[in-house]
């Protein structure tokens, strides 16, 4: 009882306001501050619930900003920046997942299932081009006409 | 004593819904009326008895109960009585209550006006939807128990998160239900036609005014929900694609669709295996976000109470009612007839289309929530996380072939239609979306050519929304007078789809002016500090302690001049001491074109705070175009043939309908 | 083939469903170590009590023997319950090493001189930066480091008896054996 207690003590909780990045955290360089707020904005704390680390106030998420500053300034590339919070925390850190083979269904289920759809569409059309095919000829355009006139 | 009275209306529900759902099933099969009537009986009971339970539990908030644990968890003598009351459902065991009551007033209605349905057809429906109330009331006495005691009672109890201490509590949550819930009313539906065999425009127009019912609470009550994080969370975001949001976005994508698919079905009898599944699969998706939000299966910033025994139940009984539902589809909707025919462009074919848009777009959106649970399974126990990159990739190049669809479609002819002619006829919209693609373009820069495009998609739907009202006034081709008559018996349907793809088009150019042309600014400020920000002038007049019921804040009284002339902002950073809480009150100076939007974070020693300022352009756009879109369903459902009231036509029509048809 | 059609939706549905079942017995939260069967990245931090002259921790302490990092904070609430259950291996005789994470000024310190110190050696890391080198999210968090100084577990969550004789010891006695 007392563990279901303290499962339940963050009810219905929407996760508290979070201030992220501070003024002295900035560079002073506004193009690498530009790349370092997008890059933040890509991912994502690893203490809190779902949040990028630009709008996480968790202490952790304060340090990786400002290890993605430190990188930037350093020279590294954005994918570089990336690469190295990667190595410690995974793929998990990044927003948008890497395509590897394990993600490809995620990547391409959707146009895969957009292609499948049409065809299956089309294939339903055709299927019943018995009685409509799909290019029209004028004959079987009056016979249409009927049909539809008859069915309406 | 009211929550053991609630806790034996519960029980006492529960029993009914077993009786409800075992008398009119064998009713319905013995086409016995005596059974099918004590069903109908039985819905009514039902409803009886939960109302008890459900205002046992508010009635313990108003009386501040603290010997019932849930009021104790969520109240604090200091909480307003509004913000008490609307505690009722603000915590999992309450809402699961609210659940269940708009479950039994969807049965009860359908007790009601059903009457006028065929006798084994109503007592089928209400069969399906005794087992869904029974499922959800044994989910509430089992695992949730909203009536437990704790004793001895604490003197005081634990304030409601204050995040939720928001009028946003008092209404979104009852929307969001009456939207996932509502859906039942056509799994039930399809789910009793499958198992009569049978299915036709009459169906159809049945079925149709409770999914725009549905629809139609669930489009306002996400605009709530992304319009109350936004000025509440503080930072100024309306979505995040976090799992509980998109749990909502799935069953309104699936909504949509079938709210057309249905329209083809009442009108020209086709797609009707199709719809079935579509009324099957919108429910399911709300039982699956149900699971999803209450199981803590995911992470989410919407943090629910986690319990896996409750994830257990309902992921059991999802898989009862979504694999019993499909498993009959796939035994009985073969044998059903197959539709009426029609040709591959017009306006059936276009909503074929618009459907298999949105379902992918609904598929792309539960692939990117769920793949997390995937992914361990076949990358040797490596996690992902699937954020808004991804969405933004995927979801919108969908909804934007979606949104071109959308304006073709009301003005496509039924049956068969000839692409020359639609051309011609969408000339203006057409000519429109090109002069804003092309002037977008040339303001905002060829790298924006996507912002553009994005807010030239809007103007089409705008315009072709535009468009059906324009040919049905006969404007430029009949005289004034002629037009204002065609103006003043405009149908209803005609002003509902005009506004509801409009106000989609009104969404659109918000978002996509949000996502393009979003500017904020991080600083230090001291009273009497100023800042230049988004054209304007920003002065911080003044830093100070405020005092509130149950709080104390931090407040910045901020001066802007420029853009709309001098005005005051206030944004506070709250302290609730009761639940340790902090939140934030966002200074938000709204305006047509975009908000300015200020919030006050951390003070330093120096007497310093930290101020956020963000400009938002075009962000009340969003929820605008989300009210229009809903309005476009209000009206809709005042359409005299799809009213309740008058059923008795509908079926005279439906009948006639059907035997042409058949003939 | 066209039943088949209608059977696909309940096929693909029970899939999902077996997905979500296995997914309710994982813990979202938990995110699995990037360092197991890895080298242990390369640090040399001071000893907690500051100017004691203590030896401090470096990566290079773990090589020769299986070794135990416990990763703690004064202002970690988990730890102060893991603590007593340290105590008691030290006095056991169980050597373990600690990294003070993300502490303040001599917080940590303090905390082990009030509470007992169960470690051998205790790094210092005020800014945090080895224990995100070992992708460390929270504290406390235990590292099994092998003879040559390859992580091979890490368990995230307050040591207990019950972790500690299911999987710690028994893959320490592993360790141990190995050449």
């Amino acid at each position: 009882m007392k563990r279901l207690l303290a499962l339940i003590l963050a009810l219905t909780v929407v996760a508290g306001p979070a201030l992220a990045v501070l003024p002295e955290e900035q560079l002073k360089d506004p193009v690498l501050e530009a790349r370092a707020r997008h890059l933040s904005k890509e991912l994502r704390c690893v203490v809190c619930q779902n949040q990028t680390i630009d709008d996480s106030d968790a202490p952790l998420a304060a340090d990786l900003r400002a290890i993605l500053r430190e990188r930037l300034t350093a020279g590294d590339t954005d994918e570089q920046a990336k690469a190295y919070l990667v190595q410690r925390y995974g793929d998990f850190v990044l927003l948008k997942p890497p395509i590897n083979p394990a993600t490809l269904f995620l990547w391409f289920g959707p146009a895969l299932l957009l292609l499948g759809g049409a065809f299956g569409v089309w294939r339903y059309w055709r299927g019943r081009s018995v009685v409509a095919p799909a290019p029209l000829d004028p004959d079987e355009q009056a016979r249409l006409k009927a049909l539809l006139s008859e069915t309406s | 004593m009211s929550a053991e009275i609630g806790q034996f209306a519960l029980i006492l529900a529960f029993a009914l819904a077993l009786v409800q759902s075992a008398v009119t099933m064998w009713g319905a099969h013995r086409r016995d009326d005596a059974l099918m009537g004590l069903g109908r009986m039985a819905a009514l009971l039902q409803l009886l008895f939960v109302l008890i339970a459900f205002a046992a539990i508010a009635w313990g908030y108003a009386t501040l109960d603290f010997s019932v644990e849930l009021v104790a968890r969520h109240s604090h003598t200091t909480q307003p009585l509004a913000y008490r009351l609307a505690a009722t459902w603000g915590s999992h065991e309450g809402s699961m209550v609210l659940w269940i009551l708009i479950l039994a007033l969807h049965g009860g209605a359908l007790a009601v006006f059903g009457r006028t349905l065929r006798a084994t057809f109503l007592a089928r429906v209400l069969g399906v939807q005794g087992l869904l109330g029974a499922a959800f009331l044994g989910f509430s006495l089992l695992t949730s128990n909203p009536f437990a005691r704790l004793s001895p009672a604490p003197l005081e109890g634990t304030e409601l998160n204050p995040l939720l201490q928001d009028p946003g509590l008092i209404s979104h949550p009852p929307l969001l239900y009456l939207g996932y819930v509502g859906f039942s009313v056509a799994f039930a539906f399809a789910v009793a036609a499958l198992i009569e065999g049978r299915v036709d425009a009459a169906w159809a127009r049945w079925v149709r005014p409770w999914v725009l019912f549905a629809w139609t609470s669930l489009t306002l009550g996400i605009a709530l929900g992304s319009h109350w994080a936004y000025y509440e969370l503080g930072w100024g975001g309306w979505w995040f694609w976090d799992p509980v949001e998109n749990a909502s976005l799935m069953p309104w994508l699936m909504g949509t669709a079938l709210l057309h698919s249905a329209l083809v079905l009442e009108k020209r009898g086709a797609l009707i295996s199709w719809t079935l599944l579509l009324s099957i699969l919108t429910f399911s998706l709300s039982l699956i976000g149900t699971f999803l939000v209450r199981s803590g299966i995911l992470n989410s910033v919407h943090a629910f109470a986690v319990d896996s025994a409750r994830g257990a139940y309902v992921l059991a009984f999802c898989v009862a009612a979504t694999g019993g539902a499909l498993a009959l589809y796939a035994w009985r909707a073969p044998a059903m007839r197959t539709g009426a025919i029609f040709g591959p462009i017009s306006k059936e074919a276009g909503i074929t289309l618009n459907n298999l848009v949105l379902v992918v777009a609904t598929a792309t959106v539960f692939l990117g929530t769920f793949y997390p649970l995937l992914y361990p399974l076949i990358a040797g126990g490596a996690t992902i996380t699937v954020g808004p990159p991804f969405f933004n990739l995927i979801f919108l190049p969908l909804f934007a072939i979606l949104l071109t669809l959308v304006g073709f479609g009301p003005l496509l002819h039924w049956k068969r239609d000839q692409v020359k002619a639609i051309l011609i006829r969408l000339r203006w919209p057409l000519g429109l979306f090109v002069i804003a693609l092309l002037a977008g373009t040339f303001a905002f820069g060829l790298a924006r050519t996507l912002a553009a495009f994005g807010i030239a998609l809007g103007v089409w739907l705008i315009a072709a929304g535009g468009l059906l009202l324009v040919r049905r006034w006969g404007i430029g081709s009949k005289t004034a007078a002629a037009s204002w008559t065609l103006v003043r018996t405009t149908p209803v349907a005609v002003w509902a789809v005009a506004l509801a793809h409009a106000g989609l088009g009104v969404t659109c150019i918000g978002i996509t002016a949000m996502g393009g042309f979003e500017a904020n600014k991080v600083l230090r400020m001291g009273p009497g500090d100023q800042v230049e920000f988004a054209g304007r002038t920003v002065i911080l007049d003044s830093l100070g302690q405020v005092i509130g019921p149950n709080y104390q804040a931090d407040q910045g009284v901020f001066r802007i001049i420029g853009g709309r002339g001098p005005r005051q902002l206030i944004s506070e950073r709250r302290f609730y001491p009761s639940s340790q809480t902090q939140t934030i009150e966002a200074a938000i100076g709204p305006s047509l074109v975009g908000n300015l939007y200020i919030s006050v974070g951390d003070r330093d020693e120096a007497g310093k705070a930290v101020i956020r300022l963000w400009n938002h352009p075009f962000v009340g756009w969003i929820w605008g175009g989300s009210i229009l879109m809903a309005l476009g369903g209000l009206i809709s459902l005042s359409d005299r043939r799809l009213r309740l009231g008058a059923p008795q036509r509908s079926r005279v029509k439906a009948g006639r309908k059907t035997a042409g048809a058949a003939a | 083939m066209r039943r088949l059609a209608f059977i696909v939706p309940v096929v693909v549905f029970l899939g999902i469903a077996a997905v979500m079942a296995i997914g309710l017995g994982r813990d979202p939260k938990i995110l699995p170590s990037m360092l197991i069967g890895k080298p242990l990245p390369a640090f040399n931090l001071p000893d907690v009590r500051t100017g004691t002259g203590g030896r401090g921790l470096a990566s290079s302490d773990f090589e020769g023997k299986p070794g135990l990092i416990n990763v703690f904070a004064s202002w970690c609430v988990s730890c102060r319950i893991e603590h007593p259950f340290l105590m008691r291996l030290k006095a056991e005789g169980v050597s373990i090493h600690g990294l003070n994470w993300k502490d303040k000024g001599d917080a940590g310190a303090r905390w082990l001189t009030q509470f007992g110190d169960p470690y051998d050696r205790v790094g210092y890391d005020p800014t945090g930066r080895t224990g995100i080198n070992l992708g460390v999210t929270g504290a406390p968090e235990t590292f099994v480091i092998d003879k040559k100084g390859v992580v091979r577990y890490r368990h995230v969550g307050p040591v207990d008896p019950e972790t500690w004789t299911t999987t710690l010891k028994p893959l320490l006695d592993k360790l141990e054996a190995e050449a």
